[in-house]
């Protein structure tokens, strides 16, 4: 893979332009009926920089993404990229998406859909038959250039996906949990790719509900529950804000519902999925709280004290698990 | 185990309304089509259209044109129809109009009294033959309908012995009184005023039907249309057939619009530059070709096959095919953007296309449908195509003639299209 061989961004000739955030997204609502989709959701994505958006199925990721790429039509709010309204076909050819979908034609080889959406995109001749052998090269599909796409495997066409969703060479790319349903391999192949696309100046939102991948692919994370941001930073600062230097104790007793809802509320706790999570300075302080159970009539199950991540962040904010 | 079976089985059928509409709805249209077609009602018969020309206006040609103008079976026609209120200063038909309004499918039959019909009305064998200077009525016919002139033909005969009744028995005296040496004066006066008192009868319509037949009059047949043609029936099953698969074909195809808006690919094309008016205009230019393709290989097939002249009708075939082709494509696109599955597509195609054909004349020919159901056949693709086809190939029409199927199939395709571009809004935005 020739990771260096993505072209510069195309230059502007405003400064204004270069001045612009590559994406802004200002108060953005979205209904769907009585549901409310997105309520307000307002976030910058920088040059160059890799934005998570963390959240459960239905917290409204997908629905921020497609109102992004123009294909829902927000109730309010704005989006603009490069200073473009995103309905602009300057904001089209600058942005790239890759949907959740596997949104390819299963008829056609690899090479013949990449073809395609570079079409769709505008590029002709040379120029189009370069941008297909780069993302060929990118995908690390060559040797099945020429195979249908529906006979790829999952791994395959999810790399596929992503190829012909920056056919065109965009500047700003959205990927819509792009690792649903590949083993382990194929999503560390992903993450290659990705890694080489930020490489090349790209800027990335990069939605999931996996912790691991925001941690690792993301500069910072915006986490999402019910249409809304309620958590913006880096992974080391939302950590921080939400816990400080606290440890988190996840506990699990048997013993009488009421009698655990008191202990926990006793202890400044919360039970989340019938665990009781507390926050600690100090890890000396969990025998005093295994103490005051058993003085309570509850017996202990299992215990676990461990450091705070994007997932015990989510927990902490929202009392539902990232994967609900 | 089994009542919880079939009681799936009602509710998953209840729910599927396309299931329940090919269940229930297509087998009642079509026995509803079939029966009006052929069943019993008899209070719409189909008339036969016929052009009659009264070169003789003779005391029996007159006596000939009212019996078959008092047939319920026929439309006689003296002169064209016109839609304007001055219908009545069209001249009448001659020989020559009356062939020319056959070829060009305004009527399957005409019929020519010619001159000297009158002097020996009936048919004894040896005098209708002209090359002995016997007269005979010309039926001209268009051959593609089989029954129309042997409908007239039998009329034609009925009307001869209860219409003109009188004229018999005055020809069969006549020669019984050549032949036979002759009556008495007393005998002429009786017969003449048997016959003048038979003629008031009839003239009052008291006449107690064929008293006085004897013999036939003569009647010679000419196929003006098709006469020529090696496989008759081939070019219309060509075109009849052609169209109703093009219908399965196009609502098929534009039914990958359905697989591209469930599988996302179409929310990805439209968010490039791609405009849905653009995507919709692209996959109707597709479908419309490959529509056409579809009926030059299924012509090129009854070529080669069946004989069907294909290759000196080129320009017609292309003109007709591609006016076909763009109708049944925008068809087919309206259908796909009514739906919004592919199972509901099915069903509705399936429905549409099969009532289509059947009253449009894919099944069987319009003329033998009732008057009622050959108009209703009108707001079909299938009817407006048939008769381009036949008109290039059948009447040999020149291309000039086909503006009325080639005006109608493009504004069909034109609104069709509009239709479905409008209700495709609901795939641009969420």
């Amino acid at each position: 893979m020739n990771a260096t061989s993505l072209p510069e961004a195309p230059p502007h000739s405003s400064s204004s332009l270069l001045e612009s955030f590559p994406l802004e997204v200002v108060s953005l609502v979205k209904h769907f009926g009585q549901i409310q989709a997105v309520d307000g959701i307002s976030l910058e994505l920088r040059a160059g920089e890799c934005l998570g958006l963390l959240g459960p199925n239905g917290a409204g990721k997908s629905t921020l993404i497609r109102s992004i790429v123009g294909r829902v039509i927000p109730d309010a709010g704005r989006v603009s990229v490069f200073g473009f309204p995103a309905s602009t076909s300057e904001a089209r050819s600058a942005l790239g998406w890759v949907p959740q979908e596997l949104a390819l034609y299963p008829r056609l080889t690899c090479r013949e859909n990449l073809a395609a959406f570079g079409r769709y995109h505008g590029l002709s001749g040379s120029q189009l038959a370069e941008s297909v052998a780069w993302c060929l090269d990118w995908a690390a599909l060559e040797d099945r250039a020429g195979d249908l796409a529906k006979n790829l495997s999952g791994g395959m066409k999810r790399r596929l996906n992503m190829a012909a969703g920056i056919i065109h060479r965009p500047r700003v790319v959205l990927m819509d949990e792009p690792t649903v349903g590949v083993d382990p391999q194929s999503r560390h192949r992903i993450f290659e790719m990705i890694e080489a696309l930020r490489g090349n100046g790209a800027s990335i939102i990069y939605t999931t509900h996996y912790m691991e991948e925001a941690e690792r692919l993301c500069d910072r994370v915006a986490i999402i529950d019910h249409g809304r941001i309620i958590a913006q930073g880096s992974h080391d600062k939302l950590v921080h804000d939400t816990f400080a230097s606290r440890s988190q104790v996840l506990a699990h007793f048997a013993g009488p519902p009421g009698v655990i809802e008191a202990w926990v509320e006793r202890h400044a706790g919360q039970l989340v999925d019938g665990a009781a999570e507390f926050t600690i300075e100090d890890s000396t302080l969990i025998a005093g709280l295994l103490d005051d159970a058993a003085r309570a009539g509850l017996e202990l199950e299992d215990i676990t004290l461990r450091r705070p991540n994007l997932e015990s962040v989510f927990l902490h904010l929202t009392g539902r698990e990232l994967r609900d | 185990m089994i009542t919880p079976i079939v009681r799936t089985a009602i509710v998953s059928l209840r729910r599927d309304r396309a299931a329940l509409a090919m269940s229930f709805i297509l087998p009642i249209a079509f026995f509803s089509i079939f029966a009006t077609i052929f069943g019993g009602r008899h209070d719409s018969t189909p008339r036969v259209n016929v052009i009659l020309v009264d070169e003789d206006h003779s005391r029996a040609s007159l006596d000939l044109v009212r019996g078959l103008q008092r047939e319920d079976s026929l439309v006689v026609l003296t002169r064209p129809q016109s839609k304007s209120k001055r219908a009545e200063l069209l001249p009448e038909y001659t020989a020559d109009s009356a062939e020319a309004a056959v070829k060009a499918g305004d009527a399957p039959v005409a019929l020519i009294i010619p001159h000297g019909f009158g002097d020996h009305p009936i048919s004894f064998g040896r005098d209708s033959d002209p090359a002995k200077g016997g007269v005979s009525i010309q039926l001209l016919n268009d051959s593609s309908d089989m029954i129309a002139p042997q409908m007239v033909a039998g009329l034609l005969q009925k009307a001869a012995m209860t219409a003109m009744s009188s004229v018999m028995a005055e020809e069969g005296i006549k020669r019984f009184d050549q032949y036979s040496g002759g009556f008495t004066p007393e005998q002429r006066k009786r017969i003449k005023a048997q016959i003048d008192q038979s003629r008031q009868q009839k003239n009052d319509g008291t006449a107690s039907g064929s008293g006085f037949t004897s013999g036939l009059i003569a009647v010679q047949s000419r196929a003006v249309v098709g006469q020529s043609k090696r496989n008759p029936m081939v070019s219309f099953y060509a075109a009849a057939i052609g169209v109703m698969f093009l219908l399965f074909t196009a609502s098929n195809s534009a039914g990958v619009l359905l697989d591209e808006a469930e599988s996302g690919t179409l929310d990805r094309v439209l968010s490039s530059r791609v405009t849905m008016t653009t995507l919709l205009i692209g996959k109707l230019t597709y479908n419309t070709l490959l529509a056409f393709t579809q009926l030059t290989v299924m012509f090129l097939w009854a070529s080669s096959v069946f004989k069907l002249d294909l290759f000196t009708h080129i320009p017609g075939f292309v003109v007709m095919g591609l006016c076909t082709a763009f109708a049944v494509a925008a068809f087919g696109m309206l259908l796909a953007s009514l739906c919004h599955t592919r199972a509901q597509l099915g069903a509705l195609s399936t429905l549409l296309i099969l009532t289509m054909s059947a009253v449009g004349g894919s099944m069987f020919p319009r003329f033998l449908m009732p008057e009622a159901m050959q108009k209703a056949g009108l707001f079909t693709i299938n009817a407006w195509a048939i008769d381009g086809f036949t008109k290039v190939f059948w009447r040999d029409l020149p291309i000039r003639e086909l503006w009325p199927q080639v005006g109608v199939l493009l504004a069909v395709g034109i609104v069709l299209f509009v239709v479905a571009r409008r209700i495709a809004r609901r795939w641009e935005f969420a």
